[in-house]
């Protein structure tokens, strides 16, 4: 079945990211990638350590593996703009998730900071997929700030809640049409990753339920699994749940009476 | 989930429910705070806990804490300041360690560590750690900018008591005995544009369950105000209680760790340290339960880091974990934590 994910030109033929913190040891991450197939991982700037080499998360992270620079830890949009150069410059290329946070207590991201980040680092020549809380107008703005996707979140970050923000999702999905929508956030289980895939999220992106398994690379292979069933059923266009069974005499079937 | 017998939901815990735990001795309830705090723990931290270390400019004080070995009238603390050329060599020797993030100490002294003195000392800290905190007297708003522009992203100041009676008790002379100068700092401190503000009690002052109430309220009261900024806990403990003459009431472990489990789980994204002041076994059975940031291989004494020990009896607090930072990475390697040693990096502060 041919049904590559296209990012900013790049092909994806897995569509389950992963993100690289919360493991126990690094060996775990990248245990977990590879079991996952992921080709795309985030890494938070902040925990890169230029000096150190041993330890650097960076000689973890398989080869041909995407990496997309967070700007964990920005509070505006100036903020995350600084991390992302700093980024660039010290050679972890141009893919930057934008995270801006300014709300410690729930980590909700500031939509309007990160459509400034956005405009300012996709002139700049960043390929950037923002973290956004669901909303339609948000949404578009960040298209016409030159987004390569958008992230919605799925419920709050490490609540492992699942789609509770599904009808919301469902709206980018329906009329975000340009760019792929990428899932982000509170994906706690497999079977979420699913759901959010049936609906025609394009891509989804975990971290904490994988990390925090027992066993996380037979966790993020489950998630792959989970993400890969999703995106089959939806292309299989699987029939609605159908709330009531229908009544063995139609409601339209007056029209048809002879 | 998490409902327990008494009716306390442990997911939504509310400053009365606080209350009430602190009030009760409950095995059970305990045992089922301990699940939910480091659940809830490694659901938002992982197993990462972050490393750092003091490093002490000067230890001259014009305060007289009863219970501080820095304080002013004491003769057998020998009063020293470190030169700039001396804190960069201190610094060098700390970051030779392979710490990465350092709280930069000294005493309350407007005329030995003025402000621009300490600005002085964070810019030359800021050469060897990509992060950068202070734990100083209570500083103007303007004076906070002025560190944040700097290179500062973290204040550490601890309110000691919120009992204002016991406070004016224990803290005999000096600037520090205006309570609300230092209650009202964290305000300051925010409004500077400071990420990181960490706050805490000194356990055994009073009564630890008003204190650690307000605390929490005082807390709550900053992440609404301020929602931005990144609040941390501290729980250090009085070590030697049997001290009757200023009748400091002992905490216990059990109810330190009641005290750290309730605080996870009031503030679920709140970073919580542990101090070398808890002895090795206690830290490290207690690190499950909410802890993401532990100083390892400390020196609490003017200079330490370049002498080369560690452990002083004329340090601000006699040291109850020996460890390097080598052997406290090893420890929670072992138990399956990642060891987080650079956990910002700077990026000029504006």
């Amino acid at each position: 079945m041919d049904d590559k994910l296209l990012i900013a030109g790049r092909e994806f033929t897995s569509r389950f990211f992963l993100g690289t913190g919360k493991f126990g040891n690094k060996s775990a991450m990248k245990e977990a990638i590879i079991a996952s197939g992921s080709q795309l991982v985030t890494v938070a700037l902040r925990r890169i350590d230029l000096e150190d080499t041993d330890e650097n998360i960076l000689s973890f992270i398989p080869e041909n593996t995407t990496i997309m620079v967070n700007t964990s830890g920005a509070r505006n949009s100036d903020e995350a703009v600084r991390i992302a150069r700093i980024a660039r410059d010290a050679g972890y290329g141009d893919w930057i998730k934008i995270e801006v946070i300014n709300d410690s207590r729930y980590l909700l991201p500031d939509n309007q900071e990160t459509i400034k980040a956005a405009k300012i680092l996709s002139s700049e020549g960043f390929v950037v997929l923002p973290y956004m809380s669901p909303d339609l107008y948000v949404a578009k703005a960040l298209v016409d700030a030159g987004a390569a996707a958008v992230m919605p979140l799925g419920s709050l970050i490490g609540s492992n809640q699942g789609l509770k923000m599904r009808a919301l999702i469902e709206v980018l999905i329906e009329e975000i049409t340009e760019v792929p929508i990428v899932v982000d956030a509170g994906i706690g289980r497999p079977s979420h990753a699913a759901e959010a895939m049936e609906i025609g999220a394009d891509a989804v992106l975990a971290n904490t339920a994988v990390a925090d398994a027992e066993d996380p690379p037979l966790m993020a292979q489950a998630f792959a699994k989970g993400v890969e069933a999703g995106r089959m059923a939806y292309l299989a266009r699987m029939g609605q749940q159908r709330a009531t069974a229908r009544a063995s005499s139609p409601l339209t079937g007056f029209l048809y009476d002879e | 989930m998490n409902k327990c017998l008494s009716g306390i939901d442990l997911a939504h815990l509310t400053i009365d429910d606080v209350r009430r735990i602190f009030s009760h001795d409950d095995r059970g309830l305990l045992e089922e705070m301990a699940h939910a705090a480091r659940e809830l723990t490694r659901r938002q931290f992982g197993r990462a806990i972050s490393l750092y270390a003091p490093l002490y400019i000067a230890n001259y004080c014009e305060n007289e804490c009863v219970y501080c070995g820095f304080h002013a009238s004491s003769k057998i603390i020998p009063r020293s300041k470190l030169t700039m050329d001396e804190i960069d060599r201190e610094c060098a020797a700390l970051a030779a360690t392979g710490i990465r993030s350092c709280l930069i100490l000294t005493g309350e002294s407007r005329f030995h560590s003025s402000p621009q003195c300490i600005r002085d000392a964070c810019v030359i800290a800021g050469r060897y750690f990509p992060y950068v905190a202070i734990e100083v007297y209570p500083l103007e708003e303007d004076e906070y900018r002025d560190l944040y522009r700097a290179g500062v992203d973290g204040v550490t100041l601890y309110q000691e008591t919120y009992d204002r009676a016991r406070y004016d008790e224990l803290h005999l002379a000096g600037p520090k005995k205006v309570y609300d100068y230092r209650v009202e700092a964290p305000d300051r401190v925010a409004r500077s544009g400071v990420r990181h503000i960490s706050m805490g009690v000194l356990l055994g002052l009073t009564d630890w369950r008003q204190d650690i109430i307000a605390l929490f309220q005082h807390v709550r009261h900053l992440e609404r105000t301020y929602p931005g900024v990144e609040f941390g806990l501290a729980f250090p403990r009085l070590r030697r209680v049997a001290d009757d003459e200023h009748r400091y009431i002992e905490v216990t472990d059990k109810e330190m760790l009641k005290i750290m489990c309730a605080a996870r789980l009031f503030f679920p994204r709140a970073g919580i340290s542990m101090s070398t002041r808890e002895t090795p076994a206690f830290r490290d059975r207690i690190i499950e339960f909410g802890v993401t940031k532990m100083s390892a291989g400390s020196s609490t004494r003017v200079g330490g880091y370049v002498e080369g020990a560690s452990d002083y009896d004329d340090g601000q607090f006699q040291v109850f974990d020996p460890r390097t930072f080598d052997e406290v990475k090893a420890m929670l390697i072992a138990k399956d934590f990642d060891p987080v040693v650079t956990d910002w990096r700077n990026i000029v502060n504006s």
